[in-house]
This record gives C-alpha cells, structure tokens and sequence, in this order.
C-alpha cells in the first residue's frame, strides 16, 4: 500500500488550475498553428493567429488565457495499492480554492437557484473512478460556460440508426455555432444511459486531438466522419467562416438497452484546457 | 479597419457596415446577466441608473480579478444572447452599442435597427490579449456582484467586427451556415 498525503493532491490541483488557465495544450496549440496556417480567407485567418498571440500573453503568467477560467472538472483514477491520509475530495476541493485565489482566477461557481456566488469556485466537480496499481491519475478540465452551454443530449431511437446520431451531433454544432467559441473539440458519448452518455462526452475532451477510438472501429469511422462534415459548415473560429470548425472530434461508447440511443454531445471551446498528472 | 471612439455618434454608426473591422477607443460599461437584471429593475422603477445609458456601449465581460500593478484582469466577451432579454428596453433608453459574442434573437435585431444602434462581436476567448487595451478601470456599481459589477473601462484600439448594423443587416445571417 502506497501512502499519498493529501497535502501532495492539494498542491498538484492547486498547480493543475493555474497552469490549464495559461497555458494551451501542446496538442491544441499545433493543431492551432497548423489550421492557422491554412487557412486560405482572412477573417478566420487573422482570428486563428490572435488566438496564438493570445497564448503568447498568457504563458507569461499574468492573465489568463480567457476571463471564464471555469469550473474545476476532475477526473480522479484512483489506484487499489494507494491510500490517502485524508478525504481525498476535500484535497481536491482545497487545491481548486488555493488555486482559483493565488492565480487570481475569476470564481464562476454559483447556487443554481438563488445565482449566489460561493465564492471559492468549489466544489469542483469530481468523478472518481478506481482502477489497479500504486498510483492516483489526476485529469482536470477548466471548463467555460460559453461551450457547456451549447451542449446536449438526446435519447434517440435505435431506428433512428448512424444517421439519426450525426443529424443530432450537426445540429448540435450549428446551435451552438460563434457564441460557443469556435474551433471546437467536439466530445459525443453514445451508448450507456442518459448519464452515462454525458460523462462519456465529457471524458472524451480529454483525449489528445491525433487519437482516434481504439477499441471500437465504427466509432473511429464516425469520428472521422463527423470531422469532416463539421468543417465543412463554414463556422469557422468564432463565427467567421472558413475551415476549422473542429479541432477534433471524439467519440466514446457504451452498451445500452435494446429500446435505447442515447446520445450526448459536449462542445468544447478552442483552448480545450485541460491537464493530467499522475501521482 | 474603421477607428471609432465610444460613445457613439450617429454620423460614426451610420457609417458602420456589418463585416467592418474596427479598432474602438474612449469609454465603456461592463455588464452582463446579474448587472442588466438590476439595470433593468431600475429602469422600470424610474430609478437613478449608474450611468447615463446615452450614447453609451456595453461589454458583456466579466473580467478575472487584477492583479496588484495592472489595470485589469483577463477581459474577453461573453455570451450575448443571454443580455438578449434585457436588451430591447436599454435600446429604448439610448444604448447605442454592444460589443459581445455571438449572434443576437430577432427581437434584438430588430431594436437595433428601430433604435439606429450597432452589435459588435469581440473574440471569444482572447481575454488576454484584450486585457492589453484597457488602460482604465474602475468598478462604479454593485462591487457585490464581484466579476458582474460594472466596470468603467478606458480602452484603446479594442479589435471587434460589426455583426448587427443600424440597417438591419446582420453578419452571420449574411455569411452562414443556418
């Protein structure tokens, strides 16, 4: 049994929130480039390019990369040979505060029904999955509203086949078209139930961008589908045409019951922050 | 790309097209959901505003906290189709320009052209960059609300595309993909 302080798991979220909010994923940051690069009309062009220029200001630490620094979304795989020398939420929760306070992040976390601000952007949301070996595996998203907003899910019906799945996902897109924050990283659960599709969504934003669906090929196919048809709507990076409308496209499945398709699809803004680190 | 000054004559918004790139100078209010919930509370209670909507252009921006030595924090636009509601009886009352992101309902439209106004969208997610052109702020009501409170900005050279002229045209409408 390997012993984690929970002081070790605070300081790790706590770094975890500063760094998403500075500093883009090397992965979208390329990809970034790459569209910038190509693209062939000016608008998105130049758009493209100050969305580069605004990392360049941000790494340098002083303001974040957006004024929506979001809320904490934790993904916590906890290994069976580890223990913690506390409750491990609270240690996630006190490095999101930490966090949010020393990086002089905004605090968006408000009660749902009076709009009351709590005040130090907790509690995060943590999903906690265990899983083997001697280590704790933190995936953190900073996720904006402008993108979670736009999303959604649907209980489609097994008849309404592959088809029904991409007509949902495009309409999906095009709702959430300029405000949402375009390019977007577009994360689909399909299967499960009516929440496991969404956490499938949610969890596929982590995956880098070059990472197709492995383990199951028509989800693969339709990723890669979707991508396509995506940027061919000329939404293009915030709203103003062009090619990029997707960064990526990810899919994750799951089982479901005969008389089911759920189908749930998460946007994600263009600077996908989000970071791991294992314990 | 137009060089316009905040707030806005009619001879500057007549000359504004949707698609024009501009670069805006001079004075602006922050103010997004929780703000225009209590502006509009006083509006239709004849209340003293905290500042003459005349003329004047609102952001929808709720910037992060500023650090000690600079003027402000990261400053990007939000979402304008949530002020959507509220935004027809400021036009009534002589806001003449928003600067946010996104497209507007048909009501806003429409409030725009009765009204001779302008919609500016900024660029989501460049909150950084845009915290380089402000060069003033002061919160000047409801501190309460934290990152909601109305922000005074002096800003210069603030990128931003016309998306909603004064003559009922509108850029995404124009341009897209519905």
């Amino acid at each position: 049994m390997r012993l984690i302080k929970c002081e070790k798991i605070t300081g790790v979220v706590e770094r975890m929130v500063i760094d998403a909010n500075h500093y883009l994923p090397y992965d979208i940051f390329n990809c970034m480039k790459d569209a910038a690069d190509k693209e062939t009309t000016k608008k998105p062009k130049t758009i493209l390019y100050k969305i580069l220029e605004n990392h360049k200001i941000a790494k340098k630490g002083t303001y974040p990369l957006c004024q929506d620094t979001g809320i904490a979304v934790v993904f916590l795989e906890v290994g069976n040979e580890t223990a913690t020398d506390g409750d491990i939420y609270k240690a996630v929760n006190k490095g999101v505060e930490a966090g949010y306070s020393k990086g002089f992040l905004r605090k968006s976390m408000a009660d749902p029904l009076t709009r009351e601000n709590t005040g130090t952007n907790t509690p995060a949301i943590i999903h906690t999955k265990l899983v083997k070996g001697p280590h704790i595996k933190i995936s953190l998203m900073t996720k904006g509203a402008g993108a979670e907003n736009k999303s959604a899910l649907k209980m489609l019906n097994p008849s309404d086949g592959i088809e029904g799945i991409k007509k949902f996902v495009i309409e999906t897109v095009k709702k959430a078209g300029a405000s949402a924050c375009p390019p977007f990283v577009i994360g689909i659960g399909i299967g499960g139930n009516m929440e496991t599709c969404a956490l499938l969504a949610k969890k596929s934003l982590m995956r880098e961008l070059d990472d197709y669906n492995k383990s199951d090929k028509n989800a693969a196919k339709l990723e890669n589908e979707l991508f396509k048809e995506i940027n061919r709507l000329n939404i293009g990076p915030l709203g103003f045409g062009g090619d990029t409308t997707a960064l990526g496209v990810k899919i994750e499945t799951k089982p479901c019951h005969i008389a089911s398709l759920p189908v749930a699809v998460n946007i994600q803004c263009h600077s996908s922050r989000h970071k791991t680190f294992t314990i | 790309m137009k060089r316009i000054t905040a707030p806005l004559d009619a001879e500057t918004i007549d000359d504004l097209e949707v698609g024009d790139e501009v670069l805006i100078s001079g004075v602006i209010y922050t103010m997004r959901d929780a703000a225009h919930a209590k502006v509009v509370e006083i509006i239709k209670k004849n209340g003293k505003l905290p500042f003459d909507l005349q003329n004047q252009v609102i952001y929808y921006c709720g910037p992060t906290p500023t650090k000690e030595g600079n003027v402000i924090g990261s400053c990007g636009p939000t979402t304008s189709s949530r002020m959507d509601v509220f935004t027809p009886l400021l036009l009534e009352h002589g806001l003449k320009g928003m600067i946010g992101k996104g497209e507007r309902s048909v009501a806003v439209k429409d409030a725009i052209e009765k009204y001779g106004a302008v919609y500016f969208s900024a660029m989501g997610g460049l909150g950084a960059e845009y915290a380089r052109d402000v060069k003033k702020s002061d919160v000047i009501a409801f501190p309460e609300l934290g990152p909601e409170a109305i922000y005074k900005m002096e800003i210069e050279d603030f990128y931003a595309v016309v998306i909603n002229d004064a003559k009922g045209n509108d850029f995404f409408v124009i341009n897209q993909y519905n």
